[in-house]
């Protein structure tokens, strides 16, 4: 067979499946399919997109896949891309009922995209911005050195992920406007008094928030803890040229677009899987094809020891809710007033509004979890042990791994500490320590960005410590 | 419900071949980990995995500069979720660390959950990266250097030679290109055209071969840790003769109060106790110089390993040696390993002996064996090369 017989076949194919697609209310954008060898499919996969700019970290997640693909460990049959439209790039060499399954896996992907709040603000030319942040990093390469572009991005990956994803930010992005109003938000605080007891606070929220500062704290900078560690430096760095600046809210905007993937990574991989299941269902397929599709799906959707396989969990939780609202119990019926038969309805609105967190916390029921078997483990001496099998234990812990994409929650808390513009992150402690050996290699980064003293705060076995880098060596001190 | 969208679909199937970018990053990434390796020359060429490689060509370094280093929580104090098949249970056991082999107590960092990458590098670019800035000091011409063997390869193929040199495969290749084009494939009709013959170029090495003498104190106050550096050193100084030389012999002799000639295995494992006499080794070495080794056709390099405590009466004697066996050799080196920068009786003798030739390092750590082995073999001017 040759190609244009292969490509019409799934043309055909793909029509097919949309109309389906359609007939159970996904709504997508426009689709364009590319079928590409394995290497530019691996690529792309290290790149997160098609067009981004150069940096030898991708080359290394690159070689590091496409030698698990080369030695048969692991294969990615594609990869979509939040766009509009939306590109889905198809491995060359999937048979035709692989890429049945693959691209209604695809279309629901794309209508998670189109429809999930989280994703709201995407900007869905970012394969055009990102070819654009590419163009204008080499442009600088060529005026500055690549070893000194380099190396600066070497610094800024380093801090990518602490960003401030909240999907509204009105103050943000404008400096004047943004301490003006931090000021203002402070001197209207500090007119209330603060809350005397711990449940004190509950009774004002509608009144304007109070804070517990007083006006001396004003002079404080930033005014408020900012979460927007990236943000912060970029804009308030003393060391940074312009072209430093371009390049960090370039790649800002790219952790932004690449937020709400990890927030709801679960979720949307669970989407798509209850997806491609129910649409070729509807298919005719043959026996044959019957068999390899009941391969690869249970290859996609097995569990996995250890580790969560995302895909297995959010098809078992959509499955739940669709029968949880589509046969209540009678306590459900009579307390919450559900009607039966509204499972469908409950996963589509599921899949607007709700997060991983919120997915997890709200619909990972007692059952669920039992029936999956999943636990919570922990290292006890040398030996990695199953410590707890309580739900709620298990979907608190698992709620816990998603805050802030699995990442420490950094904020800039002082950004003129001892009045001599050091910097002080403080890390928000939750329970976790960080990575002391990573911290290490971190801090420096942190200097080379601000140019000056930097300082982290955080906890080590229940101990304030603070942590500065001089530009020399790191001190620790305990508070 | 969208009507006008679902004709709006694409498959399209382009020519990927010009884009490489992944290939590039991946050679750039490549490029830093050598670079990375070059840097950390002095700690990676006493790493076991390699000294102790017996010749393995590949060799697999732990890299830890080149992670992308963030702010992550501690894997290890962090409780995770896991799956079971059905029937977990507290308690479970899901892995276990590896046991901690005694006396790597310094490496407790390098526990699991590190991402640690391991590059891969073959023997020779190390072997490259660390020769490049080293060079083979005092060579001596010597008589059977003019004997050079000569020998030929077949590394070239022309369209003219004998007819007993023709390349029957490449003929009927070209046979088969040629009809190809002119749209009469197959193997016919093989023209003079055609004919592709094997031709060879004569090379010539030059015959050479030097005799390491590896002394190394083996007395009781030698520890594993002097011996391990002694063992780098030879390791890397046999390798890096072997690219001079066309042959390289070496002779270890162990040595306390005295001397003899063992095997490499004993000389790096076997302990003795007792007090040190070095004159004992450097006769020995005379002797088997005298008897084996004749000068006239080998370049000797005696090397010594101690840790510098020698029975003071014997300096003197050892001195003296020393001088006879630079008589005949090319250089004479002296290593010795003091990790608590002791003073050492053979150290004060030494320090006063005044030729080229005589050379020596105090290594008082693992990475300096790299520096002892650029203080021998430094790059010198005027030397014969």
């Amino acid at each position: 067979m040759n190609n244009q017989d292969e490509i019409k076949q799934l043309e055909y194919a793909i029509s097919e499946i949309m109309e389906i697609a359609d007939g159970f209310g996904l709504d997508y954008y426009p689709m364009r399919y590319e079928i590409c060898p394995a290497d530019i499919i691996y690529t792309f996969g290290a790149y997160g997109m098609p067009t981004r700019f150069s940096h030898w970290s991708f080359g290394k997640t690159f070689n590091k896949m496409k030698m698990q693909y080369d030695f048969g460990l692991s294969k990615i049959y594609e990869l979509v891309i939040n766009s509009n439209p939306c590109y889905a790039f198809l491995l060359d060499g999937n048979s035709l009922i692989q890429n049945k399954l693959i691209v209604a896996h695809v279309l629901a992907h794309c209508d998670f995209f189109k429809n999930n709040f989280r994703f709201s603000a995407s900007n869905r030319n970012m394969v055009e911005s990102m070819s654009a942040t590419a163009e204008r990093i080499s442009q600088y390469e060529m005026e500055f050195g690549t070893e000194a572009v380099e190396s600066f991005i070497d610094a800024v990956l380093s801090i990518q992920e602490h960003v401030d994803p909240q999907l509204i930010k009105a103050p943000h992005l404008d400096k004047q406007r943004y301490m003006e109003h931090k000021i203002k938000e402070q001197k209207e605080s500090a007119k209330h008094d603060p809350p005397a007891g711990d449940y004190d606070d509950l009774w004002s929220l509608d009144a304007p928030k109070s804070k517990e500062k007083d006006a001396s704290a004003s002079r404080h900078f930033p005014p408020e803890p900012e979460k927007d560690v990236m943000w912060f430096i970029q804009e308030f760095s003393e060391v940074l040229e312009e072209w430093q600046r371009d390049i960090m809210s370039m790649l800002r905007e790219e952790m932004l677009y690449f937020w709400p993937q990890m927030e709801t990574k679960i979720m949307n991989e669970g989407w798509a899987s209850y997806w491609h299941q129910r649409i070729i269902r509807e298919l005719d397929l043959t026996s044959e094809e019957t068999i390899e599709f009941a391969k690869l799906n249970s290859s996609v959707v097995q569990p996995s020891r250890n580790s969560l396989n995302p895909y297995y969990l959010g098809l078992k939780i959509f499955e739940d809710i669709e029968r949880r609202w589509d046969h209540p119990t009678k306590e459900e019926q009579e307390l919450a007033g559900r009607k039966p038969g509204q499972g469908r309805e409950k996963i589509f609105e599921v899949r607007e509004f709700d997060s991983d967190i919120s997915f997890i916390r709200n619909y990972l029921t007692k059952e669920l979890t039992e029936d999956l078997d999943l636990y919570v483990f922990e290292k006890k001496g040398p030996e990695w042990k199953i410590t707890d099998k309580g739900w709620e234990r298990v979907r608190d812990q698992l709620v816990v791994s998603r805050v802030n994409g699995g990442n420490p929650y950094l904020v800039v808390s002082d950004g003129d500490y001892l009045r001599n513009g050091e910097l002080v992150l403080r890390h928000e402690y939750e329970g976790t320590e960080l990575d002391l050996k990573y911290m290490e290699r971190t801090m420096p980064y942190v200097y080379q960005l601000w140019g000056r003293t930097v300082h982290l705060e955080t906890i080590i076995e229940d101990k304030k410590v603070m942590f500065t880098h001089d530009g020399k060596k790191l001190h620790r001190k305990f508070v | 419900m969208h009507s006008d969208d679902h004709s709006l679909f694409v498959v399209s199937k382009e020519d990927w071949s010009l884009h490489r970018k992944g290939y590039q990053d991946q050679v750039r990434h490549q490029e830093k980990v050598k670079e990375m390796i070059k840097q950390n020359l002095p700690d990676l060429i006493t790493e076991e995995s390699i000294v102790m490689s017996d010749g393995k060509q590949i060799i697999k370094v732990p890299i830890r500069s080149l992670d992308e280093y963030r702010f992550i929580y501690n894997f290890q104090k962090q409780k995770h979720v896991g799956q079971g098949d059905g029937d977990s249970q507290v308690g479970d056991v899901l892995a276990r660390d590896p046991a901690q082999k005694p006396g790597q107590g310094e490496k407790a960092g390098d526990q699991p959950g590190y991402d640690i990458m391991e590059a891969e590098v073959s023997m020779e670019d190390l072997e490259n990266m660390l020769f490049d800035e080293m060079e083979l000091p005092f060579m001596k011409p010597k008589e059977q250097q003019d004997v050079e063997t000569e020998s030929i390869t077949f590394n070239d193929i022309r369209k003219k030679g004998m007819q007993s040199n023709i390349d029957k495969k490449r003929t009927i290749l070209e046979n088969l290109r040629r009809n190809a084009t002119t749209g009469n494939p197959g193997i016919h009709h093989i023209s003079p055209d055609d004919l592709r013959y094997k031709t060879w170029e004569e090379i010539v090495v030059p015959h050479s071969s030097a005799v390491i003498i590896a002394m190394m104190d083996t007395s009781g106050s030698m520890g594993s840790f002097e011996k391990y550096c002694a063992r780098s050193f030879f390791f890397w100084m046999t390798r890096f003769l072997r690219r001079q030389y066309e042959k390289v012999d070496i002779v270890f002799l162990a040595h306390h109060t005295e001397a003899k000639e063992v095997t490499e295995e004993d000389f790096f494992t076997r302990g003795e106790s007792g007090g040190t006499i070095c004159s004992s080794a450097y006769q020995k070495a005379l002797e088997i110089i005298d008897r084996r080794y004749p000068p006239s056709k080998y370049n000797i390099y005696p090397f010594h390993f101690s840790d510098g405590d020698n029975l003071t009466s014997d300096n003197e004697r050892c001195v003296r040696l020393i001088g006879e066996l630079l008589k005949v050799s090319n250089m004479f080196g002296y290593g010795e390993v003091n990790q608590y920068n002791r003073s050492s009786t053979l150290m004060s003798a030494y320090r006063n002996i005044k030729m080229d030739q005589f050379m020596y390092y105090v290594i008082k750590e693992k990475g300096e064996v790299y520096h002892a082995l650029r203080t021998f073999f430094k790059k010198q001017e005027g030397a014969l090369t």
